[in-house]
C-alpha cells in the first residue's frame, strides 16, 4: 500500500486503487443486490423456483470470485502488472461474502433452520459435506485477510494459512460436480480453469529455483 | 409395509378390497366407461382450444400453479438441461402432423393420430406434479385414461409392461446434440400402473393444448410418481414382456428406479425426499405424501412389495 497523504484521485488517478476496483467492487456486489431486491419486492424475477435460483445464483459467485483470486497471481506474474495484488483481499472476501449468502439460503430455504436436520444432511450426503468444508475453511482466511493479521501471524505462516485456498477451490468444484443431476458442462469448465490455475503454479514450482522471481505470492 | 409407506398412510386409507377387485376387473381389458362414468356427469365448458368435463378425482388442497410457471420451468431435455431451455427453445418444434404407434404384445396394433385422441371424452384432472428435485406444482391437466387407449389394441397375456418412446428430433430438439440420457427418452409402467385409472393420457393443460416445452401433443401423466415417469411427445406406446429400459434409470440406477414412486421414507441418494417446495415458494416446507398424496388410490398395486429395494 503506497498511498501518500497528498495522494488525491485529482492529481494523480491510480488504475487498480481509483479505478478498477471500485468497479470490481460494483459489479461484484450487484448479483446479490439483484437477489435481495428479488427477494422482497419481485420474488418471480427469479424464475418459478426463486429459491433455487438463489442458490444456484449464490454458489456460481462464489466459484466465479474463487477463480478470480486465483488468477491474481498468475496474472501478475504473466503481465508482470503487480499493481494486480491490491485486488485480491477483496476478491477472496466477495468468495466468503457470496458463500455466506449460499450457506445462509441453503439453512434457510431448504433446511427451515432446523440444525439438527442440518447436521443430518451434512453427515449423510457427501456433496454437502464438502461444500460445508470448503465453507468452514473460508471462515479463519476471511477473518485473517486484514493488514494486522498479516503482521500478527507473519509474512510466511500468513501465506501458508492462506494456501487453504487451493484446497477450497478443488472441495467448492467437487460439490458443485456432485449435486448436478446429468450435465456436467459447466463443472468442468469450472475445473478446468482451476486446473490451469494451479498447473501455473506447480510449473513455478518446479522451475529451476535461480529462474524464480522474489516475489513469491500464492 | 405401512412403515415403507410412511406414516402419512394409515392402513385405513389403503384400498378396500372391493374397490380393488373393481378396479381388477376394469382393468380387464373392457373399455370400461362405467370407471369414469360418475365423474363426467357434469356439464361441458368450453375453452380456448379444448373441450372437456371435470373430474370426480380429488384435487390437490393446494391453490393451481400459474401457468405462466408450469410453462416456464421444465424439465424437458430435449430441448436444453436449463429449466428456462425448454420454454425458449421449444419454438420449432413442429407437432402437427403426429401419430402413436402402438404395438409389441398386443391383437390389435395400430397408428392413431391426435386429431382422433382428441375425440375421446377430455377431462380435467388437477394433479400435483412432484418433481424427484424436490419441488412441486399443482397443474390442471387435460385428456383421458390411458387405459381407454390401450383398452383398443387388446394387450395379449404376454403384456406385463408399458414402454413409452418419445419424439426424437434432431432439427428441432437443440437439446439432443448432447448426450446427457440415451435418446430418444423412453419411459416404462408396468401394465397395471398403466391401466390404472389415474394414468393420463394428457392433451392439454389449463384448458388449452399442451405447449410444446410441455410435451405437446401427448404425453402421459403418472401423478403418483415422480415426474419424469411422465413422459412427454411421446410417438410410440409397446406392451412388452419384460421390464423395459427408461432413460433416467439407465442413466443412473442407483437414482433413479424403474418405479420412482414419490415416496418421502426413500430418499434420492444426494438429497432428503422428505419435504418440497411448492413452487413458487421459498421453503422447503410442504411434507412430501407417500404416492404424492394418492396412497388411497394406487397403494394397494405394490401390495407386499418392499418399496425401498423397488424404489
Amino acid at each position: 500500500m503506497s498511498a501518500t497523504a497528498s495522494h488525491s484521485f485529482f492529481t494523480r488517478p491510480r488504475l487498480i486503487i481509483d479505478v478498477i476496483k471500485p468497479l470490481l467492487f460494483c459489479f461484484l456486489l450487484l448479483p446479490s443486490l439483484l437477489i435481495i431486491y428479488a427477494i422482497f419486492f419481485d420474488p418471480l424475477l427469479l424464475g418459478a423456483n426463486p429459491a433455487e435460483a438463489i442458490l444456484h445464483h449464490t454458489g456460481d459467485w462464489v466459484i466465479h470470485c474463487l477463480l478470480l483470486t486465483l488468477a491474481v497471481t498468475p496474472l501478475r506474474r504473466l503481465t508482470k502488472w503487480n499493481d494486480a495484488i491490491k485486488l485480491r483481499r477483496m476478491l477472496g472476501l466477495f468468495s466468503f461474502y457470496y458463500v455466506s449468502l449460499h450457506f445462509l439460503a441453503y439453512i434457510g430455504f431448504d433446511r427451515l433452520f432446523d440444525f439438527s436436520d442440518l447436521a443430518r444432511e451434512i453427515a449423510k450426503r457427501p456433496f454437502i459435506l464438502v461444500g460445508f468444508l470448503a465453507f468452514l475453511l473460508m471462515i479463519p482466511l476471511a477473518l485473517t485477510s486484514t493488514r494486522g493479521w498479516v503482521l500478527r501471524l507473519g509474512g510466511k505462516t500468513w501465506a501458508r494459512l492462506h494456501r487453504l485456498i487451493y484446497a477450497i477451490a478443488i472441495l467448492g468444484i467437487v460439490h458443485y460436480w456432485w449435486l448436478v443431476k446429468r450435465d456436467i458442462t459447466w463443472p468442468l469448465i469450472f475445473a478446468l480453469v482451476l486446473a490451469a490455475l494451479l498447473a501455473y503454479r506447480l510449473f513455478i514450482i518446479m522451475r529451476p529455483a535461480s529462474r524464480r522471481s522474489v516475489a513469491r505470492g500464492s | 409395509m405401512t412403515k415403507d409407506l410412511g406414516p402419512k398412510i394409515p392402513a385405513s386409507e389403503i384400498t378396500s378390497r372391493d374397490i380393488y377387485l373393481s378396479r381388477r376387473s376394469f382393468m380387464g381389458g373392457t373399455l370400461a366407461v362405467g370407471a369414469l362414468a360418475a365423474s363426467s356427469a357434469w356439464g361441458v365448458t368450453p375453452a380456448n382450444a379444448l373441450t372437456f368435463s371435470q373430474t370426480a378425482f380429488p384435487k390437490p388442497a393446494d391453490a393451481v400453479t400459474d401457468r405462466a410457471l408450469a410453462t416456464t420451468y421444465n424439465n424437458f431435455y430435449e430441448f436444453g438441461t436449463s429449466k428456462a431451455d425448454p420454454a425458449r427453445n421449444a419454438g420449432k418444434f413442429n407437432t402437427k402432423p403426429w401419430t402413436i404407434d402402438i404395438g409389441g404384445e398386443v391383437a390389435k396394433p395400430k397408428t392413431i393420430g391426435v386429431e382422433e385422441l382428441l375425440k375421446f371424452d377430455l377431462e380435467e384432472r388437477i394433479y400435483r406434479l412432484r418433481c424427484v428435485e424436490a419441488w412441486s406444482m399443482v397443474i390442471p391437466w387435460i385428456g383421458f385414461p390411458l387405459s381407454k387407449l390401450l383398452a383398443q389394441v387388446d394387450p395379449t397375456s404376454k403384456a406385463r409392461y408399458v414402454k413409452f418412446t418419445t419424439a426424437s428430433k434432431p432439427d428441432e430438439m437443440p437439446g439432443l446434440s448432447y448426450r446427457v440420457l440415451d435418446w430418444p427418452y423412453t419411459e416404462g409402467l408396468r401394465l397395471d400402473e398403466a391401466m390404472h385409472p389415474l394414468t393420463l393420457l394428457t392433451l392439454g393443460m389449463y384448458g388449452d393444448v399442451l405447449p410444446n416445452q410441455n410435451g405437446a401433443p401427448v404425453r402421459i401423466v403418472v401423478p403418483w410418481k415422480y415426474g419424469f415417469k411422465s413422459a412427454k411427445s411421446i410417438v410410440r406406446i409397446d406392451l412388452v414382456a419384460d421390464e423395459p429400459k427408461t432413460a433416467w434409470n439407465s442413466a443412473a440406477s442407483n437414482e433413479y428406479g424403474f418405479y420412482s414412486n414419490v415416496n418421502p421414507a426413500v430418499d434420492h441418494p444426494r438429497w432428503s425426499q422428505k419435504r418440497e417446495r411448492r413452487l413458487p415458494g421459498f421453503l422447503a416446507n410442504h411434507d412430501t405424501e407417500a404416492f404424492n398424496g394418492y396412497g388411497e388410490q394406487v397403494a394397494s398395486l405394490y401390495a407386499g412389495m418392499d418399496l425401498a429395494k423397488f424404489y
